[in-house]
């Protein structure tokens, strides 16, 4: 212990005080503060630079689901329209169908009336030409009657057989 | 790439160790003595690690017989009774023992043991009594720049170029390129696992850059000490004291309420018992944690450095028995990996020194919750 104390050099404490002391203040002034805040300055920037990175990445997951949500947006107006499109179409032919029914049936009707008339008509016409046929035939029997009873069952024969091919 | 750059340190370490060798194999003990006997050893080892006035390499014998020192002197500094005095080292001729006196400024000056002894006035020789303390020269301020002095010197100047530089890279560029490259992560790891873990997140920066010098100048001291140059700067007890001293006033001085209220009130103990508590945390703060700092730095570079010296001096002092090549062999073999591991001790103990006066201030400007 005394030569330890003995070994204590008080004017080296006082130098190595005075010099440690000057170390501090110009290391502190030149080094330790303008590199402490370099590396400061480049850890936030670095930091900075990652947590943009990380919003640039929300940002992109953003927009990729806005684009599938209008993408399905989209999908899903097309099938609408198709479907409508289909609709109006089955409506349109189901119309039509109907209409052209409608139409054809009334077309029918028109026809049948027509040949209702044409049938009257006909079937008048027939019992006029009946009617002038028994008249003439009668005529005839009468004038044939008139002078011989042959003849006028053959005439008689005669008429009927025109009558058939009538 | 990595196995050459081993091959290259094994190299230098062995060229670190022969150099000491050449060192103590060659210096001289008093003016003309080569070291070779027991006793001569040991009081070489404890001479160096002393503090010296002159920067001595290495002395050799010349082919007329006569001893030359290879090195160069320091100016001495003194604070004397006729106020400041100051010479070179060489005027003492490498004398170490009181028999030279150099007379500067009216006063008679004699170096003993390293120190410097001013003379009382008559009194033309230095008497010394059976304990060879001097009786009529007494000790005086010694202001030198000794040897230490001028390690402290090269450092700082090494230290402010270096971190210099590369605060200035910064000016120019994001990453440093070159030694910058190298001192940047050391920058970091105390910043970041030596302040910022100890202090707190809050206040770590306004303590950033004590730590930062302690922690290079210690580390760099203790390597510069690992060399065949032969400083030791960190195991002086005046020089580790002076490193405690600060980191004891700046946590004193930065301690908050609560810190002092735990020193000297602590909350939630019997009122009885405060007072005592008191005593003993004061006598923690004030004494025992810088002593500890203090001792344990100085301690073990000290160590250090005799266990190397004693390694190396194997080559001496077992060259009887082991004969000179076992000898030189076991010394050679012994003091490699204790030098190994004095490498290694440098940097923990830079380490601790810093981490501990870390943790010291991280006490003293801690909040604490309020229960």
């Amino acid at each position: 212990m005394e030569t330890l104390l003995n070994d204590f050099s008080p004017g080296l404490f006082i130098v190595q005080t005075i010099l440690l002391l000057g170390l501090i203040f110009l290391m502190v002034k030149f080094a330790w503060k303008p590199i402490l805040n370099s590396l400061n300055e480049r850890e936030s920037g670095i930091q900075d630079a990652l947590e943009a990175a990380e919003n640039a990445k929300k940002e992109m997951q953003n927009l990729q689901a806005d684009n599938d949500k209008l993408l399905k947006e989209a999908r899903a107006e097309r099938e609408a329209m198709l479907k409508e499109a289909r609709e109006i179409k089955d409506k349109m032919i189901s119309d039509s169908k109907e209409q052209a029914k409608v139409e054809a049936d009334k077309m029918i009707q028109q026809a049948q009336a027509v040949i209702e008339g044409e049938k009257k008509a006909a079937v008048a016409d027939i019992k006029n030409q009946v009617a002038n046929l028994s008249v003439e035939i009668a005529e005839k029997v009468i004038k044939e009657q008139l002078s011989n009873k042959d003849q006028q069952l053959k005439l008689v024969d005669d008429m009927l057989g025109d009558i058939k091919l009538n | 790439m990595n196995g050459a750059s081993k091959s290259f340190k094994l190299v230098v370490l062995i060229m670190i160790l022969f150099a000491s060798f050449q060192g103590l194999a060659k210096s001289e003990n008093d003016e003309n003595k080569e070291v070779d006997t027991k006793d001569e050893v040991t009081e070489y080892i404890l001479h160096h690690i002393k503090d010296a006035h002159d920067f001595h390499l290495f002395s050799y014998t010349s082919g007329e017989g006569e001893r030359k020192h290879v090195g160069f002197p320091l100016p001495i500094i003194l604070w004397t009774s006729n106020g400041l005095t100051t010479f070179m080292s060489s005027e003492f001729h490498h004398n170490d023992d009181g028999h030279v006196i150099v007379e500067k400024n009216g006063l008679k000056f004699a170096k003993i043991h390293s120190k410097i002894y001013e003379l009382e006035s008559g009194a033309s020789e230095v008497s010394f009594d059976d304990g060879h303390h001097a009786t009529n020269a007494s000790k005086v301020l010694d202001l030198s720049i000794t040897k230490s002095v001028f390690g402290v010197l090269l450092v700082g100047l090494l230290m402010f170029l270096a971190f210099s530089s590369l605060a200035r890279q910064y000016k120019k560029k994001q990453i440093p390129t070159g030694f910058g490259r190298v001192l940047e992560p050391l920058v970091i790891y105390v910043r970041d696992e030596i302040a910022r873990p100890n202090i707190g997140e809050k206040k770590y920066r306004r303590f950033t850059g004590y730590l930062l010098t302690v922690f290079f100048f210690i580390w760099i001291l203790n390597l510069l000490g690992l060399t065949p140059l032969g400083f030791n700067v960190t195991g002086q007890l005046a020089v580790t004291a002076a490193l405690a001293i600060f980191t004891l006033v700046i946590y004193t001085v930065s301690g908050n309420k609560d810190y002092w209220m735990h020193i000297l009130w602590m909350p939630g103990v019997p009122i009885l018992i405060r007072p005592v508590l008191a005593v003993i945390e004061l006598a923690g703060a004030l004494l025992i944690k810088p002593f500890s700092l203090l001792v344990r730095l100085f301690a073990n570079i000290s160590a250090g450095h005799i266990v190397v010296m004693s390694l190396i001096a194997i080559m001496f002092t077992l060259k009887e028995s082991l004969t000179v090549g076992g000898a030189t062999a076991l010394s050679l073999l012994l003091s490699f990996f204790i030098t190994l591991i004095e490498v290694l001790v440098a940097f923990l103990q830079a380490y601790i020194f810093t981490m501990l006066s870390a943790l010291f201030i991280g006490m003293a400007v801690e909040e604490h919750d309020h229960h």
